[in-house]
């Protein structure tokens, strides 16, 4: 893409530009280096006594312990199992409520916008303590309570912003032609529109699944829990360090392979139906309608058709930095 | 409701801690976060993959494990703070990437047409980025922004299980010493996050149709 934004860089300008990179990476790589020294160090503990830095073998030896890996498994299914209940349980939720806030009846439109701005506005912890504390369910029914009403209202939203951005004429054929309004709805709104949002779906499991570890503080059973609470009283708590690279990589091996779904399927709908303009238009409705997690701010560049040629930005063209003098 | 004012003054501190969260990590994750975003759109291939790999490491790790290694990590590698100042942190940390993606994605939604016209009119870098983008991008980035405060309000909640006593915090204590009054409690706790979000939320509604850009 050529840049708009400066002409095409001439050869002083590449050299700078060349300058920066080496100076730039030699920056981030030295700080890198500075933390993997500093961590390498020895310590000593609250009792004085002199530990091994973090490299040391004797910390990363856990690793080779079957039993470790039995355990982050078991959380992790824990963790999954939550999450599936509460995405099944957070579509239909959606569903209904999408269908309530576009009912024709204002008795059951206003109280529907109400219920979800409310449970938008509420934060996820406060809602598993309060099933939690006033329904005595246990941790894993009020998590997947909470998170199946927050999320749901969200996918609610999502949804909703997806029938409205289908054209008039698709309503009203299905009613020309002698569907009943019910059946407009669910033979030919619901399937565009869920096609249309589902990377904005998909993003919100995403949210949901990293909120899963919320249950965490109400004492549920989950990867987070398992690994960091029970893993260092375990297997001791020098290892805490090493627990906590493992459930983080779990995590973020989980979400990324999550967000990498969401952006193929962006694609495939991009492809598939060509509506990229409507997708973008309700996309942005639902990016300023905000509140999802913090779903709403990387929303422009998930869906499909956003990815104009603008997503690259205002870079200088591919060739500017590495091309000889 | 007697429990409620019995403990207001309670309540209002737990509050003020929020707030404190709210306010401090806000600042700390716009000023860190545009400086990402600037990373993020500049012309040093070594910056701009630093920023890309920052960003996608903390917005897929959960904001619970941001905190735990805050709290709990830290100390172990000789790093002690205290709490309040940990979650202070973390929370900054966990946000910074999602303001970093709003700005960024305010600053790439300028038409290429506007900055190819004010080049075409023979104004220079500076001046494209700082009379014809950076206007036109700010004013498409305050709503995104201010969702991402009120995302963050919520997350303040978040820091209850790492010994800050916020308002959930607070709450699950006052809950201990009076189980009748469970449902009233944490209604008014509730309402407490609606003083914040809701004055937000109208901002970011009133905000958007004052600075929308005509075209």
């Amino acid at each position: 893409m050529t840049n708009v934004l400066y002409d095409v860089p001439g050869p002083r300008t590449r050299r700078l530009s060349l300058i920066f990179s080496i100076v730039g990476g030699t920056v981030i790589a030295a700080g890198l280096i500075a933390v993997v020294v500093f961590l390498a160090m020895p310590r000593l503990n609250a009792a004085g006594v002199a530990q091994p830095g973090i490299f040391d073998p004797s910390r990363w030896d856990i690793l080779l312990d079957l039993a470790l890996w039995r355990s982050i498994w078991r959380g992790l299914l824990a963790t999954l199992q939550m999450a599936g209940v509460a995405a099944v349980l957070a579509i239909v939720i959606g569903i209904l409520l999408s269908m309530a806030r576009t009912a024709r009846s204002a008795f059951i439109r206003v109280p529907a916008t109400v219920v979800v701005e409310f449970l938008r506005g509420m934060p996820v912890l406060l809602m598993m303590l309060f099933i939690l504390l006033v329904f005595s369910s246990g941790a894993f029914a009020a998590g997947v309570g909470a998170l199946a009403l927050y999320n749901g209202a969200v996918i609610g939203e999502a949804l909703r912003a997806g029938i409205a951005s289908l054209p008039k004429g698709q309503r009203e054929s299905g009613l020309a032609v002698g569907l009943t309004p019910l059946q407009v709805r669910f033979s030919i709104e619901y399937p565009q529109a869920f096609r249309q949002m589902l990377p904005i779906i998909i993003a919100q499991l995403v949210v949901l699944l990293k909120d899963t570890s919320l249950a965490y503080i109400i004492g549920y059973q989950e990867l987070l829990n398992i690994g960091l609470r029970q893993g260092p009283t375990t297997f001791g708590a020098k290892y805490l360090f090493t627990l906590f690279f493992v459930v983080w990589g779990v995590y973020l091996a989980v979400n990324l392979l999550l967000s990498w779904i969401a952006r193929f399927v962006a694609r495939r709908t991009a492809a598939g139906c060509g509506g990229g303009m409507q997708a973008r238009r309700a996309a942005r409705v639902v990016a300023q309608l905000g509140g999802a997690g913090m779903v709403g701010a990387r929303e422009p560049l998930d869906v499909p058709g956003a990815a104009s040629d603008f997503t690259s930005g205002y870079q200088p063209g591919a060739g500017g930095m590495s091309g000889p003098d | 409701m007697d429990v409620i004012i019995e403990n207001l003054p309670r309540f209002v501190d737990a509050f003020l801690v929020t707030l404190r969260l709210l306010v401090v990590s806000g600042a700390g994750a716009l000023v860190i976060g545009t400086f990402i975003a600037a990373l993020r759109i500049s012309p040093v291939p070594a910056l701009r993959g630093f920023a890309t790999v920052y960003t996608e490491i903390l917005r897929n790790t959960p904001l619970t494990l941001v905190l735990f290694f805050c709290a709990f990590v830290l100390p172990q590698l000789g790093i002690r703070l205290d709490y309040i100042l940990a979650a202070t942190i973390g929370l900054t940390l966990y946000t910074s990437p999602f303001v970093a993606e709003a700005v960024r994605s305010g600053i790439n939604g300028v038409p290429v047409g506007q900055a190819e016209a004010a080049r075409a009119v023979g104004l220079r870098f500076g001046q494209t980025l700082g009379l014809i983008v950076l206007p036109q991008a700010i004013r498409m980035v305050v709503p995104p922004l201010i969702n991402v405060l009120i995302a963050l309000t919520k997350n303040t909640s978040v820091a209850a299980g790492f010994a800050v006593f916020e308002l959930v915090a607070v709450s699950r204590q006052v809950i201990q010493l009076n189980g009748q009054a469970t449902i009233p409690i944490l209604v008014a706790v509730a309402a407490f996050y609606l003083v914040i979000t809701v004055p937000l939320g109208q901002a970011a509604n009133a905000l958007e149709r004052r600075v929308r850009v005509l075209r």
